[in-house]
């Protein structure tokens, strides 16, 4: 029964090419769309886990708590040691130390009296052992606008904005003004090596970036550092595996009497991302609503409009001695069926635009040229969700529009679906 | 009702509301039809016809009294009953002939089988039978936008016909067609009647129907008003 009414289907052009057409269109673009914002948020989280955050962090409790200060009077100790501890415990991880600061950046004259001065706010990590992968974690190389990277401690990397504003150009002495981890007045001397654009504001007005090195010994930090930043092979990040790792790592470490023991904290528990990771997945749930409800709205009328047409073929069912409940059943059914096929089409269609789109499309020409923050290139992100996502918007519009315009042919009085024969 | 009755009405009224009060297009109508009958309800357009067709068909419902066909009463029968009595024992034949284009005669003739449980090869061999019985074999596998009209009504038959049903409706089936092929499907169902006992009722106003006719019953404004037997 049901294969003569798919045969039926198959035959039928106007019943079955512009539903599928439809749903096929609808689906494409839900999976477009998910695999853009998927892309697109997934940069946004990148770009913390690689600025700031890591995928997971580890900091003294206390140094956690008052985050926002970057209280490198809280760091943790023997810092050196501690990393080889956990790089023993979870070899598969890359673990970096970042000490974040505060200060001032004196920028002085001929005689040495200060000429500009400005806040700053920096971070130091490591651009000069050769096994580093920190410079290009930050995507320093190509952000910078004038002169290079640090190549000894002595050496900063101003934002450029800031630079302008303290009319310091590479190669000048600028000095920082800060207090060291044990609370006394620091000033240390650096060249000023290049420039770069985060292209974040706070960052562009007072953003600096030196060697680890150099700013422990300005610091005082002598193997202490504020945060280790724990990095998962691969790249992206895994929400759950970091969660797993948390709970595991502050079940042995994490001691509530002791302010200094360390702590580990996820991602999504840092820099408000929490909600950001939440919003894919809102974000997933209103794509599909929209594309749902407007697939929905035009198959039902392509109903409607095929149901006038069939009219004649309802009355005939009827009349052969098709219940009515049967007939509105094998509507349902063919309409689970286009629903499918174009599902199935609009998902290989979605996802080989997606996979054409996965390296990203480069708008940096039409910006002011690329940040940190946007790297200037948008790109689609294929997850496993991407594969079956537009199914559901497919087949329930599909299934949705079909049986609101069944209704209609439902409820006329089975001798009026009849007249339509006698016409 | 006695066992060679297939139809009969008792006091049959059906009226259709408009506007405000209501039209009475069947008034208290008495029939009784007998098995193999070969006959017509004959009458102006506007007559009652197809109303009287359509609740015998149990397409529509009396509005007082009741038709009892093949042992059924109509009046309360429920719609999943109703489609069981002519899924199992009612064939239709209308004026325009209803093929569903996108099916081969072969499939069109086919279909009301798909409803009965069947195997795939008595199916097979019921439709190419009721092809043979009206003489379209060779057009099996024919598209109905590719058939004449006389063609296209031979093929409405065999699939009124194909599940053997007690009673065959069939309202104005010549309608489109012209003498020659009027005729020639008019003597096909007079050959199924004859050989499978099937009960034809017509609804026409059509001489050349009217000539074949066993038993005619004029109706007029929803009245029976004459009701002959036809000698031949
Ligand atoms: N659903 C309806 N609502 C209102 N009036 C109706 C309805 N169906 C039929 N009628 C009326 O009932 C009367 C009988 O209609 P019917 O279709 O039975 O006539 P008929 O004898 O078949 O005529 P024809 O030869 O033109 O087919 C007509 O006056 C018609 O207008
Ligand atoms: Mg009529």
């Amino acid at each position: 029964m049901l294969r003569f009414f798919i045969k039926g289907l198959i035959r039928d052009r106007q019943r079955s090419l512009l539903p599928i057409i439809v749903v096929t269109l609808g689906v494409m673009l839900t999976v477009l769309g998910h695999t853009w914002i998927t892309g697109i948020l997934g940069d946004v989280i990148d770009f913390n886990a690689r600025f700031s955050t890591g995928h997971v962090k580890v900091m003294t409790s206390e140094y956690f708590e008052n985050i926002d200060q970057m209280p490198n009077d809280l760091a943790l100790l023997e810092s050196e040691a501690f990393i080889a501890e956990l790089q023993e415990k979870y070899p598969d991880m890359t673990w970096v130390e970042r000490i974040s600061f505060g200060g001032l950046i004196d920028a002085p004259d001929e005689e040495g009296e200060t000429r500009a001065q400005g806040p700053a706010a920096g971070m130091a990590l490591d651009l000069l052992s050769p096994e580093s992968q920190e410079a290009e974690r930050l995507n320093l190389q190509n952000i910078l606008i004038k002169g290079t990277l640090p190549t000894s401690p002595d050496e900063v990397i101003l934002s450029d904005e800031f630079a302008s504003r303290l009319e310091v150009e590479p190669d000048d002495q600028v000095t920082l003004i800060t207090t060291t981890m044990y609370g006394a007045m620091s000033i240390t001397n650096f060249t000023v090596c290049g420039t770069i654009k985060f292209g974040v504001g706070a960052l562009d007005r007072g953003g600096i970036i030196a060697d680890i090195s150099g700013i422990r010994y300005a610091l005082d930090m002598e193997d202490a550092t504020g945060e280790i930043l724990g990095y998962f092979p691969g790249g992206e990040y895994p929400d759950e595996k970091a969660i797993t790792l948390t709970e595991n790592f502050n079940n042995k470490y994490a001691d509530e009497e002791d302010r200094f023991s360390p702590v580990m904290v996820p991602l999504r528990d840092q820099n408000s991302l929490t909600g950001m990771i939440d919003i894919i997945g809102y974000m997933s749930g209103i794509i599909i609503s929209i594309f749902m409800i407007a697939m929905a709205i035009v198959l039902w009328n392509a109903g409607l409009l095929g149901g006038l047409r069939r009219y004649g073929e309802m009355g005939l069912r009827l009349a052969i001695g098709e219940h009515k409940g049967h007939i509105y059943r094998s509507l349902l059914s063919e309409s689970v069926v286009i629903g499918i096929v174009g599902s199935v089409i609009g998902t290989l269609i979605g996802l080989l635009f997606a996979s054409l789109m996965s390296k990203g499309i480069d708008f940096s020409d039409m910006m002011e040229g690329s940040t940190m923050m946007m790297p200037g290139v948008y790109r689609t992100q294929i997850t496993l969700e991407s594969y079956y996502i537009g199914f559901f918007p497919g087949v329930l519009a599909t299934v949705f529009g079909t049986a609101l315009a069944g209704i209609g042919i439902y409820k006329r009085q089975t001798a009026n679906l009849f007249k339509e024969l006698q016409a | 009702m006695d066992n060679n009755t297939i139809i009969q009405t008792d006091h049959l009224v059906k009226r259709f509301p408009i506007g405000g009060g209501h039209f009475t297009a069947l008034e208290d109508i008495d029939l009784r039809i007998g098995k193999g009958e070969f006959t017509g309800l004959v009458g102006p357009s506007g007559s009652g016809k197809t109303t009287m067709l359509n609740i015998i068909g149990s397409l529509d419902d009396p509005s007082e009294g009741d038709a009892q066909v093949l042992g059924t009463s109509i009046k309360n029968i429920g719609a999943r009953r109703a489609s069981t009595l002519r899924k199992k024992h009612i064939g239709f034949i209308f004026q325009t002939y209803n093929l569903m284009p996108v099916y081969t005669v072969f499939e069109n003739v086919e279909f009301p089988l798909l409803l009965l449980k069947m195997s795939d090869s008595e199916r097979k061999k019921a439709v190419m039978d009721a092809l043979e019985w009206v003489g379209l074999t060779s057009k099996v596998k024919s598209k109905p936008k590719q058939l004449s009209g006389g063609e296209s009504q031979r093929v409405a038959i065999a699939r009124a016909m194909v599940k053997k049903p007690e009673l065959v409706l069939a309202d104005e089936p010549t309608a489109n067609l012209d003498a020659e092929n009027s005729h020639n499907i008019l003597r096909t169902m007079e050959k199924l009647n004859e050989e499978l006992n099937t009960t034809f009722l017509f609804a026409t106003h059509d001489d050349k129907v009217i000539r074949y006719l066993k038993r005619i019953i004029y109706l007029e404004d929803g009245k029976v008003v004459g009701d002959e037997q036809v000698k031949k």
